[in-house]
Protein backbone atom coordinates (compact mmCIF):
# COMPACT_ATOMS: atom_id res chain seq x y z
CA UNK A 1 0.00 0.00 0.00
CA UNK A 2 2.85 2.39 0.81
CA UNK A 3 4.28 1.88 -2.64
CA UNK A 4 1.01 2.84 -4.27
CA UNK A 5 0.91 6.17 -2.48
CA UNK A 6 4.37 7.14 -3.62
CA UNK A 7 3.52 6.16 -7.13
CA UNK A 8 0.58 8.53 -7.09
CA UNK A 9 2.67 11.33 -5.74
CA UNK A 10 4.38 11.55 -9.08
CA UNK A 11 2.62 14.19 -11.17
CA UNK A 12 2.36 11.96 -14.22
CA UNK A 13 0.57 9.11 -12.52
CA UNK A 14 -1.61 11.45 -10.49
CA UNK A 15 -2.62 13.24 -13.67
CA UNK A 16 -3.93 9.99 -15.13
CA UNK A 17 -5.61 8.96 -11.88
CA UNK A 18 -7.32 12.31 -11.46
CA UNK A 19 -8.57 12.16 -15.01
CA UNK A 20 -10.28 8.85 -14.33
CA UNK A 21 -11.76 9.96 -11.01
CA UNK A 22 -13.26 13.27 -12.06
CA UNK A 23 -16.33 11.91 -13.88
CA UNK A 24 -17.25 9.76 -10.88
CA UNK A 25 -17.11 12.66 -8.48
CA UNK A 26 -18.87 15.01 -10.84
CA UNK A 27 -21.77 12.71 -11.56
CA UNK A 28 -22.31 11.72 -7.95
CA UNK A 29 -22.16 15.39 -6.97
CA UNK A 30 -24.85 16.23 -9.51
CA UNK A 31 -27.06 13.39 -8.30
CA UNK A 32 -26.69 14.33 -4.68
CA UNK A 33 -27.45 17.95 -5.49
CA UNK A 34 -30.67 16.86 -7.15
CA UNK A 35 -31.69 14.65 -4.26
CA UNK A 36 -30.70 17.19 -1.65
CA UNK A 37 -32.60 20.00 -3.33
CA UNK A 38 -35.65 17.81 -3.72
CA UNK A 39 -35.72 16.93 -0.05
CA UNK A 40 -34.86 20.46 0.96
CA UNK A 41 -37.64 22.05 -1.03
CA UNK A 42 -40.38 19.46 -1.26
CA UNK A 43 -40.04 17.21 1.73
CA UNK A 44 -38.78 19.46 4.49
CA UNK A 45 -41.63 21.36 6.08
CA UNK A 46 -42.04 25.10 6.38
CA UNK A 47 -40.29 26.51 9.42
CA UNK A 48 -42.38 27.89 12.26
CA UNK A 49 -40.45 31.14 12.58
CA UNK A 50 -38.76 31.71 9.29
CA UNK A 51 -41.26 30.36 6.80
CA UNK A 52 -39.74 29.42 3.52
CA UNK A 53 -36.68 31.63 3.91
CA UNK A 54 -34.81 29.15 6.04
CA UNK A 55 -34.30 26.92 3.00
CA UNK A 56 -31.29 29.03 2.14
CA UNK A 57 -29.36 27.13 4.80
CA UNK A 58 -29.14 24.09 2.58
CA UNK A 59 -26.60 25.90 0.46
CA UNK A 60 -25.34 28.46 2.96
CA UNK A 61 -24.20 26.06 5.66
CA UNK A 62 -22.46 23.55 3.35
CA UNK A 63 -20.69 26.43 1.62
CA UNK A 64 -19.44 27.78 4.96
CA UNK A 65 -18.30 24.41 6.18
CA UNK A 66 -16.58 23.67 2.92
CA UNK A 67 -14.80 27.03 2.76
CA UNK A 68 -13.34 26.45 6.21
CA UNK A 69 -12.49 22.82 5.65
CA UNK A 70 -10.88 23.50 2.29
CA UNK A 71 -8.62 26.08 3.89
CA UNK A 72 -7.48 23.45 6.35
CA UNK A 73 -6.86 20.91 3.61
CA UNK A 74 -4.99 23.56 1.63
CA UNK A 75 -2.82 24.30 4.66
CA UNK A 76 -2.10 20.59 5.15
CA UNK A 77 -1.02 20.17 1.54
CA UNK A 78 1.04 23.33 1.89
CA UNK A 79 2.75 21.95 4.99
CA UNK A 80 3.40 18.63 3.27
CA UNK A 81 4.91 20.47 0.34
CA UNK A 82 7.18 22.50 2.60
CA UNK A 83 8.30 19.62 4.80
CA UNK A 84 8.68 16.84 2.24
CA UNK A 85 9.40 19.01 -0.76
CA UNK A 86 6.87 17.16 -2.90
CA UNK A 87 5.85 19.09 -5.98
CA UNK A 88 2.40 17.58 -6.13
CA UNK A 89 1.46 18.71 -2.62
CA UNK A 90 2.28 22.29 -3.53
CA UNK A 91 0.25 21.98 -6.73
CA UNK A 92 -2.74 20.67 -4.81
CA UNK A 93 -2.59 23.61 -2.42
CA UNK A 94 -2.69 26.11 -5.28
CA UNK A 95 -5.51 24.21 -6.93
CA UNK A 96 -7.68 24.27 -3.81
CA UNK A 97 -7.47 28.01 -3.11
CA UNK A 98 -9.85 29.36 -5.79
CA UNK A 99 -12.51 26.78 -4.96
CA UNK A 100 -12.27 27.59 -1.27
CA UNK A 101 -12.51 31.30 -2.01
CA UNK A 102 -15.57 30.80 -4.19
CA UNK A 103 -17.29 28.77 -1.49
CA UNK A 104 -16.52 31.52 1.01
CA UNK A 105 -18.05 33.99 -1.43
CA UNK A 106 -21.17 31.86 -1.84
CA UNK A 107 -21.41 31.58 1.92
CA UNK A 108 -21.22 35.34 2.33
CA UNK A 109 -23.72 36.03 -0.42
CA UNK A 110 -26.26 33.48 0.79
CA UNK A 111 -25.70 34.62 4.35
CA UNK A 112 -26.58 38.16 3.33
CA UNK A 113 -29.63 36.92 1.48
CA UNK A 114 -30.72 35.07 4.57
CA UNK A 115 -30.09 38.08 6.75
CA UNK A 116 -32.28 40.37 4.68
CA UNK A 117 -35.62 38.72 5.53
CA UNK A 118 -34.46 38.07 9.08
CA UNK A 119 -33.00 41.42 9.99
CA UNK A 120 -34.03 43.73 7.21
CA UNK A 121 -30.46 44.47 6.21
CA UNK A 122 -28.24 42.94 3.56
CA UNK A 123 -25.32 42.76 5.88
CA UNK A 124 -25.23 42.34 9.62
CA UNK A 125 -21.98 41.98 11.45
CA UNK A 126 -22.83 38.52 12.60
CA UNK A 127 -19.80 36.74 14.07
CA UNK A 128 -19.86 33.87 11.63
CA UNK A 129 -20.37 36.05 8.58
CA UNK A 130 -17.58 38.36 9.68
CA UNK A 131 -15.22 35.43 10.23
CA UNK A 132 -16.20 34.16 6.80
CA UNK A 133 -15.30 37.54 5.31
CA UNK A 134 -11.89 37.42 6.97
CA UNK A 135 -11.45 33.87 5.67
CA UNK A 136 -12.15 35.19 2.17
CA UNK A 137 -9.44 37.82 2.72
CA UNK A 138 -7.04 35.07 3.76
CA UNK A 139 -7.81 33.12 0.59
CA UNK A 140 -7.39 36.21 -1.58
CA UNK A 141 -4.12 37.07 0.13
CA UNK A 142 -2.85 33.57 -0.55
CA UNK A 143 -3.77 33.80 -4.21
CA UNK A 144 -2.36 37.31 -4.51
CA UNK A 145 0.97 36.29 -3.01
CA UNK A 146 1.21 33.24 -5.23
CA UNK A 147 0.55 35.17 -8.41
CA UNK A 148 2.98 37.96 -7.47
CA UNK A 149 5.96 35.65 -7.41
CA UNK A 150 7.36 34.61 -10.76
CA UNK A 151 9.53 31.73 -9.61
CA UNK A 152 7.09 28.82 -9.11
CA UNK A 153 9.15 27.23 -6.37
CA UNK A 154 9.37 30.40 -4.33
CA UNK A 155 5.71 31.09 -5.01
CA UNK A 156 4.68 27.67 -3.76
CA UNK A 157 6.80 27.83 -0.64
CA UNK A 158 5.98 31.42 0.28
CA UNK A 159 2.25 30.97 -0.09
CA UNK A 160 2.52 27.63 1.74
CA UNK A 161 4.03 29.42 4.72
CA UNK A 162 1.32 32.04 4.52
CA UNK A 163 -1.37 29.35 4.47
CA UNK A 164 0.09 27.70 7.55
CA UNK A 165 0.35 31.00 9.43
CA UNK A 166 -3.21 31.75 8.35
CA UNK A 167 -4.58 28.43 9.53
CA UNK A 168 -2.99 28.89 12.95
CA UNK A 169 -4.61 32.31 13.08
CA UNK A 170 -8.07 31.18 12.04
CA UNK A 171 -9.10 29.92 15.50
CA UNK A 172 -7.74 33.10 17.10
CA UNK A 173 -9.58 35.25 14.58
CA UNK A 174 -12.80 33.30 15.01
CA UNK A 175 -12.61 33.52 18.78
CA UNK A 176 -11.89 37.23 18.78
CA UNK A 177 -14.66 38.00 16.31
CA UNK A 178 -17.13 36.01 18.37
CA UNK A 179 -16.08 37.95 21.44
CA UNK A 180 -16.37 41.20 19.52
CA UNK A 181 -19.83 40.27 18.38
CA UNK A 182 -21.13 39.52 21.87
CA UNK A 183 -19.53 42.67 23.24
CA UNK A 184 -21.46 44.79 20.82
CA UNK A 185 -24.63 42.75 21.15
CA UNK A 186 -24.53 41.98 17.52
CA UNK A 187 -27.20 40.14 15.65
CA UNK A 188 -26.85 36.46 15.21
CA UNK A 189 -28.14 34.77 12.12
CA UNK A 190 -29.27 31.51 13.55
CA UNK A 191 -31.63 28.81 12.71
CA UNK A 192 -34.32 28.12 15.29
CA UNK A 193 -33.88 24.40 15.26
CA UNK A 194 -31.79 22.74 17.85
CA UNK A 195 -34.37 20.15 17.02
CA UNK A 196 -34.32 20.24 13.29
CA UNK A 197 -36.90 18.24 11.47
CA UNK A 198 -35.34 15.04 10.21
CA UNK A 199 -35.90 15.95 6.59
CA UNK A 200 -34.01 19.19 7.12
CA UNK A 201 -31.10 17.27 8.59
CA UNK A 202 -31.14 14.88 5.68
CA UNK A 203 -31.20 17.66 3.12
CA UNK A 204 -28.38 19.45 4.89
CA UNK A 205 -26.23 16.36 5.04
CA UNK A 206 -26.84 15.42 1.43
CA UNK A 207 -26.11 18.95 0.21
CA UNK A 208 -22.91 18.97 2.26
CA UNK A 209 -21.83 15.73 0.63
CA UNK A 210 -22.78 17.10 -2.79
CA UNK A 211 -20.66 20.21 -2.28
CA UNK A 212 -17.77 18.07 -1.07
CA UNK A 213 -17.88 15.85 -4.13
CA UNK A 214 -18.16 18.87 -6.40
CA UNK A 215 -15.16 20.45 -4.69
CA UNK A 216 -13.07 17.31 -5.14
CA UNK A 217 -14.04 17.07 -8.80
CA UNK A 218 -13.27 20.68 -9.61
CA UNK A 219 -10.00 20.71 -7.65
CA UNK A 220 -8.83 17.57 -9.42
CA UNK A 221 -9.70 19.18 -12.74
CA UNK A 222 -7.81 22.34 -11.83
CA UNK A 223 -4.75 20.51 -10.57
CA UNK A 224 -4.52 18.66 -13.87
CA UNK A 225 -4.03 21.99 -15.63
CA UNK A 226 -1.47 22.99 -13.02
CA UNK A 227 0.40 19.73 -13.55
CA UNK A 228 0.37 20.21 -17.31
CA UNK A 229 1.76 23.68 -16.99
CA UNK A 230 4.49 22.80 -14.52
CA UNK A 231 5.53 19.69 -16.38
CA UNK A 232 5.21 21.12 -19.86
CA UNK A 233 8.85 20.46 -20.73
CA UNK A 234 8.69 16.77 -19.93
CA UNK A 235 8.40 13.86 -22.28
CA UNK A 236 5.35 12.29 -20.70
CA UNK A 237 3.37 15.47 -21.30
CA UNK A 238 4.52 15.72 -24.89
CA UNK A 239 3.19 12.23 -25.50
CA UNK A 240 -0.26 12.76 -24.02
CA UNK A 241 -3.08 12.11 -26.48
CA UNK A 242 -4.69 15.47 -25.75
CA UNK A 243 -1.46 17.24 -26.64
CA UNK A 244 -0.79 15.28 -29.81
CA UNK A 245 -4.30 15.91 -31.10
CA UNK B 1 37.75 37.67 20.26
CA UNK B 2 34.97 37.08 22.71
CA UNK B 3 32.33 34.61 21.60
CA UNK B 4 29.12 36.39 20.61
CA UNK B 5 26.19 35.31 22.74
CA UNK B 6 22.64 35.25 21.45
CA UNK B 7 21.77 38.26 23.52
CA UNK B 8 24.91 40.03 22.40
CA UNK B 9 23.94 39.39 18.80
CA UNK B 10 20.47 40.73 19.47
CA UNK B 11 21.85 43.90 21.00
CA UNK B 12 24.20 44.34 18.08
CA UNK B 13 21.46 44.03 15.50
CA UNK B 14 19.14 46.39 17.37
CA UNK B 15 21.86 49.00 17.74
CA UNK B 16 22.82 48.74 14.10
CA UNK B 17 19.30 49.03 12.78
CA UNK B 18 18.50 51.94 15.06
CA UNK B 19 21.62 53.77 13.99
CA UNK B 20 20.70 53.26 10.36
CA UNK B 21 17.15 54.38 11.04
CA UNK B 22 18.34 57.51 12.76
CA UNK B 23 20.30 58.44 9.67
CA UNK B 24 17.10 58.40 7.69
CA UNK B 25 14.96 60.24 10.14
CA UNK B 26 12.56 61.33 7.42
CA UNK B 27 11.28 57.79 6.99
CA UNK B 28 10.51 57.58 10.68
CA UNK B 29 8.74 60.91 10.72
CA UNK B 30 6.59 60.17 7.68
CA UNK B 31 5.06 57.19 9.43
CA UNK B 32 4.23 59.36 12.40
CA UNK B 33 2.78 62.11 10.23
CA UNK B 34 0.70 59.55 8.36
CA UNK B 35 -0.71 58.33 11.66
CA UNK B 36 -1.64 61.84 12.76
CA UNK B 37 -3.16 62.65 9.38
CA UNK B 38 -5.30 59.55 9.17
CA UNK B 39 -6.65 60.15 12.64
CA UNK B 40 -7.44 63.74 11.76
CA UNK B 41 -9.33 62.67 8.66
CA UNK B 42 -12.05 60.99 10.65
CA UNK B 43 -13.58 64.04 12.31
CA UNK B 44 -13.49 65.70 8.91
CA UNK B 45 -15.32 62.77 7.47
CA UNK B 46 -17.88 62.03 10.18
CA UNK B 47 -18.42 65.45 11.72
CA UNK B 48 -17.09 67.09 14.88
CA UNK B 49 -19.81 65.98 17.27
CA UNK B 50 -17.89 65.18 20.45
CA UNK B 51 -20.22 62.48 21.71
CA UNK B 52 -19.70 60.41 18.60
CA UNK B 53 -15.99 61.12 18.32
CA UNK B 54 -15.46 59.90 21.84
CA UNK B 55 -17.17 56.67 20.93
CA UNK B 56 -15.20 56.01 17.76
CA UNK B 57 -11.87 57.24 19.15
CA UNK B 58 -10.36 53.91 20.22
CA UNK B 59 -11.32 52.27 16.94
CA UNK B 60 -9.98 55.13 14.85
CA UNK B 61 -6.69 55.27 16.71
CA UNK B 62 -6.17 51.54 16.55
CA UNK B 63 -6.99 51.30 12.83
CA UNK B 64 -4.70 54.23 12.10
CA UNK B 65 -1.93 52.54 14.10
CA UNK B 66 -2.44 49.37 12.09
CA UNK B 67 -2.23 51.21 8.80
CA UNK B 68 0.78 53.27 9.82
CA UNK B 69 2.63 50.14 10.93
CA UNK B 70 1.85 48.47 7.62
CA UNK B 71 3.32 51.39 5.74
CA UNK B 72 6.70 51.25 7.40
CA UNK B 73 7.09 47.47 7.35
CA UNK B 74 8.26 47.35 3.76
CA UNK B 75 11.51 48.90 4.92
CA UNK B 76 12.28 46.15 7.38
CA UNK B 77 14.37 44.02 5.09
CA UNK B 78 14.57 45.93 1.83
CA UNK B 79 17.65 48.03 2.52
CA UNK B 80 19.71 45.07 3.70
CA UNK B 81 18.37 43.01 0.85
CA UNK B 82 19.48 45.53 -1.74
CA UNK B 83 23.04 45.96 -0.55
CA UNK B 84 23.67 42.28 0.13
CA UNK B 85 23.84 42.49 3.92
CA UNK B 86 20.86 40.18 4.24
CA UNK B 87 22.69 37.40 2.46
CA UNK B 88 25.59 37.82 4.82
CA UNK B 89 23.24 37.70 7.76
CA UNK B 90 21.85 34.43 6.51
CA UNK B 91 25.31 32.91 6.32
CA UNK B 92 26.33 33.64 9.91
CA UNK B 93 26.37 30.77 12.39
CA UNK B 94 24.02 32.75 14.62
CA UNK B 95 20.37 31.74 14.32
CA UNK B 96 18.62 33.89 11.75
CA UNK B 97 15.62 34.18 14.07
CA UNK B 98 17.67 36.20 16.53
CA UNK B 99 18.77 38.60 13.82
CA UNK B 100 15.20 38.94 12.62
CA UNK B 101 13.99 39.59 16.16
CA UNK B 102 16.60 42.28 16.53
CA UNK B 103 15.49 43.98 13.34
CA UNK B 104 11.86 43.80 14.38
CA UNK B 105 12.62 45.28 17.80
CA UNK B 106 14.54 48.12 16.22
CA UNK B 107 11.75 48.65 13.73
CA UNK B 108 9.17 48.79 16.49
CA UNK B 109 11.18 51.24 18.54
CA UNK B 110 11.43 53.51 15.57
CA UNK B 111 7.93 53.10 14.10
CA UNK B 112 5.62 51.59 16.70
CA UNK B 113 6.77 53.26 19.87
CA UNK B 114 6.40 56.81 18.51
CA UNK B 115 2.80 56.00 17.65
CA UNK B 116 2.19 54.90 21.22
CA UNK B 117 3.76 58.08 22.52
CA UNK B 118 1.79 60.43 20.33
CA UNK B 119 -1.53 58.61 20.75
CA UNK B 120 -2.49 60.46 23.97
CA UNK B 121 -2.33 63.79 22.16
CA UNK B 122 -4.61 62.50 19.44
CA UNK B 123 -6.88 60.91 22.02
CA UNK B 124 -7.42 64.27 23.60
CA UNK B 125 -8.49 65.60 20.21
CA UNK B 126 -11.27 63.06 20.47
CA UNK B 127 -12.10 64.04 24.01
CA UNK B 128 -11.00 60.75 25.50
CA UNK B 129 -10.89 60.63 29.28
CA UNK B 130 -7.83 59.89 31.37
CA UNK B 131 -8.59 56.27 32.26
CA UNK B 132 -9.55 55.32 28.72
CA UNK B 133 -6.44 57.01 27.38
CA UNK B 134 -4.30 55.04 29.78
CA UNK B 135 -5.79 51.74 28.71
CA UNK B 136 -5.46 52.75 25.07
CA UNK B 137 -1.75 53.42 25.53
CA UNK B 138 -1.24 50.19 27.39
CA UNK B 139 -3.06 48.27 24.71
CA UNK B 140 -1.04 49.92 21.95
CA UNK B 141 2.12 49.18 23.87
CA UNK B 142 1.24 45.50 23.96
CA UNK B 143 -0.25 45.35 20.50
CA UNK B 144 2.09 47.34 18.25
CA UNK B 145 5.00 44.92 18.82
CA UNK B 146 2.74 42.08 17.69
CA UNK B 147 1.86 44.10 14.60
CA UNK B 148 5.56 44.53 13.90
CA UNK B 149 6.17 40.83 14.34
CA UNK B 150 3.34 39.61 12.14
CA UNK B 151 4.31 42.32 9.69
CA UNK B 152 7.85 41.01 9.78
CA UNK B 153 6.63 37.68 8.48
CA UNK B 154 4.75 39.48 5.73
CA UNK B 155 7.77 41.62 4.86
CA UNK B 156 9.93 38.53 4.59
CA UNK B 157 7.42 36.79 2.34
CA UNK B 158 7.02 39.77 0.02
CA UNK B 159 10.71 40.62 -0.15
CA UNK B 160 11.55 42.27 -3.45
CA UNK B 161 8.12 41.75 -5.01
CA UNK B 162 6.46 44.20 -7.34
CA UNK B 163 3.21 44.40 -5.36
CA UNK B 164 5.27 45.68 -2.45
CA UNK B 165 3.59 47.52 0.39
CA UNK B 166 0.00 47.00 -0.68
CA UNK B 167 0.44 43.24 -1.02
CA UNK B 168 2.08 43.20 2.39
CA UNK B 169 -0.89 45.00 3.91
CA UNK B 170 -3.30 42.64 2.18
CA UNK B 171 -1.58 39.66 3.71
CA UNK B 172 -1.01 41.02 7.19
CA UNK B 173 -4.12 43.05 8.00
CA UNK B 174 -6.52 40.07 8.37
CA UNK B 175 -4.05 38.46 10.75
CA UNK B 176 -3.96 41.61 12.89
CA UNK B 177 -7.72 41.78 13.40
CA UNK B 178 -7.69 40.02 16.80
CA UNK B 179 -5.29 42.64 18.14
CA UNK B 180 -7.57 45.38 16.89
CA UNK B 181 -10.56 43.74 18.54
CA UNK B 182 -8.96 43.20 21.92
CA UNK B 183 -7.26 46.59 21.97
CA UNK B 184 -10.47 48.49 21.34
CA UNK B 185 -12.49 46.19 23.59
CA UNK B 186 -10.18 47.01 26.48
CA UNK B 187 -10.82 50.72 26.06
CA UNK B 188 -14.56 50.20 25.71
CA UNK B 189 -14.56 48.11 28.85
CA UNK B 190 -13.06 50.90 30.88
CA UNK B 191 -15.43 53.40 29.34
CA UNK B 192 -18.38 51.37 30.57
CA UNK B 193 -16.89 50.76 33.99
CA UNK B 194 -15.85 47.16 33.44
CA UNK B 195 -12.43 45.69 33.89
CA UNK B 196 -10.07 45.73 30.93
CA UNK B 197 -7.85 43.07 32.47
CA UNK B 198 -9.12 40.14 30.43
CA UNK B 199 -8.69 41.97 27.12
CA UNK B 200 -5.26 43.26 28.05
CA UNK B 201 -4.13 39.84 29.20
CA UNK B 202 -5.28 38.41 25.88
CA UNK B 203 -3.15 41.02 24.16
CA UNK B 204 -0.30 40.03 26.42
CA UNK B 205 -0.81 36.39 25.54
CA UNK B 206 -0.73 37.24 21.83
CA UNK B 207 2.47 39.16 22.43
CA UNK B 208 4.11 36.18 24.09
CA UNK B 209 2.89 33.89 21.33
CA UNK B 210 4.25 36.23 18.68
CA UNK B 211 7.60 36.62 20.44
CA UNK B 212 7.97 32.87 20.60
CA UNK B 213 7.09 32.00 17.03
CA UNK B 214 7.15 35.01 14.76
CA UNK B 215 10.92 35.55 14.51
CA UNK B 216 11.47 31.92 13.62
CA UNK B 217 8.66 31.91 11.04
CA UNK B 218 9.95 35.16 9.56
CA UNK B 219 13.43 33.63 9.31
CA UNK B 220 11.95 30.68 7.39
CA UNK B 221 10.12 33.11 5.15
CA UNK B 222 13.39 34.94 4.49
CA UNK B 223 15.06 31.69 3.50
CA UNK B 224 12.21 30.94 1.12
CA UNK B 225 12.42 34.39 -0.43
CA UNK B 226 16.15 34.30 -0.83
CA UNK B 227 16.63 30.86 -2.32
CA UNK C 1 -36.04 49.21 -1.47
CA UNK C 2 -39.49 48.60 0.00
CA UNK C 3 -40.66 47.35 -3.38
CA UNK C 4 -38.12 44.59 -3.07
CA UNK C 5 -39.22 43.87 0.48
CA UNK C 6 -42.83 43.42 -0.58
CA UNK C 7 -41.88 41.22 -3.50
CA UNK C 8 -39.68 39.19 -1.23
CA UNK C 9 -42.39 38.51 1.29
CA UNK C 10 -44.88 37.54 -1.36
CA UNK C 11 -42.54 35.26 -3.27
CA UNK C 12 -40.26 33.71 -0.67
CA UNK C 13 -39.49 30.58 -2.62
CA UNK C 14 -38.58 32.47 -5.76
CA UNK C 15 -36.41 34.76 -3.69
CA UNK C 16 -34.62 31.82 -2.13
CA UNK C 17 -34.22 30.09 -5.45
CA UNK C 18 -33.06 33.00 -7.53
CA UNK C 19 -31.02 34.60 -4.84
CA UNK C 20 -29.09 31.67 -3.46
CA UNK C 21 -29.39 28.47 -5.43
CA UNK C 22 -29.38 29.97 -8.87
CA UNK C 23 -26.52 32.19 -7.75
CA UNK C 24 -24.54 29.25 -6.39
CA UNK C 25 -25.18 27.34 -9.59
CA UNK C 26 -23.93 30.33 -11.51
CA UNK C 27 -20.73 30.39 -9.48
CA UNK C 28 -20.22 26.68 -10.10
CA UNK C 29 -20.73 27.13 -13.82
CA UNK C 30 -18.31 30.05 -13.88
CA UNK C 31 -15.74 27.98 -12.02
CA UNK C 32 -16.19 25.10 -14.42
CA UNK C 33 -15.82 27.35 -17.45
CA UNK C 34 -12.68 28.92 -15.98
CA UNK C 35 -11.11 25.54 -15.30
CA UNK C 36 -11.88 24.23 -18.77
CA UNK C 37 -10.62 27.43 -20.36
CA UNK C 38 -7.38 27.22 -18.41
CA UNK C 39 -6.96 23.64 -19.58
CA UNK C 40 -7.52 24.62 -23.17
CA UNK C 41 -4.96 27.43 -22.97
CA UNK C 42 -2.40 25.21 -21.27
CA UNK C 43 -2.77 22.48 -23.88
CA UNK C 44 -2.37 25.00 -26.69
CA UNK C 45 0.72 26.40 -25.04
CA UNK C 46 2.24 22.95 -24.79
CA UNK C 47 1.44 22.20 -28.41
CA UNK C 48 3.20 25.39 -29.46
CA UNK C 49 6.19 24.41 -27.34
CA UNK C 50 6.25 21.01 -28.94
CA UNK C 51 6.12 22.40 -32.43
CA UNK C 52 8.83 24.90 -31.68
CA UNK C 53 10.89 22.06 -30.27
CA UNK C 54 10.32 19.85 -33.28
CA UNK C 55 11.59 22.49 -35.65
CA UNK C 56 15.10 22.13 -34.29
Amino acid sequence: MAINWFKYSAPSTFYALAGKLIPWFAISAAMLFAVGLYIGFFVAPVDYQQGEFYRIIFIHVPASILSMFLYLVMAVYAALGLIFNTRLSAMMATAIAPTGALFAFISLWTGALWGKPMWGAWWVWDARLTSELILLFLYLGYMALHSSIDDPRRADRASALLAIVGSVNVPIIYFSVKWWNTLHQGSTIKFSGTSMHVAMQQAMFIMLAACWLYAIAIVLARVRSVILERERQTKWVAELPEVRA
Amino acid sequence: MKELTLFGMLKLVVQRDMTLAMRRRADVLTTLIFFVMVVSLFPLGVGPEMEMLRKIAPGVLWVAALLASMLSLGRLFSADHQDGTLEQMMLTPQPLAVIVLGKIIAHWMVSGLPLVLIAPVLGIQFDMQMETLGILILGLLLGTPVLSMIGGIGAALTLGLRGGGVLLSLLVLPLCIPILIFGTAAVDAVATGLSPVSHLSLLGALLVLALTFAPWVAAQALRISME
Amino acid sequence: MTGLDIWMRENPLTYVWLGSYAFALLIFVVELVLVRHKRKLTLEQIRLLREAGEED
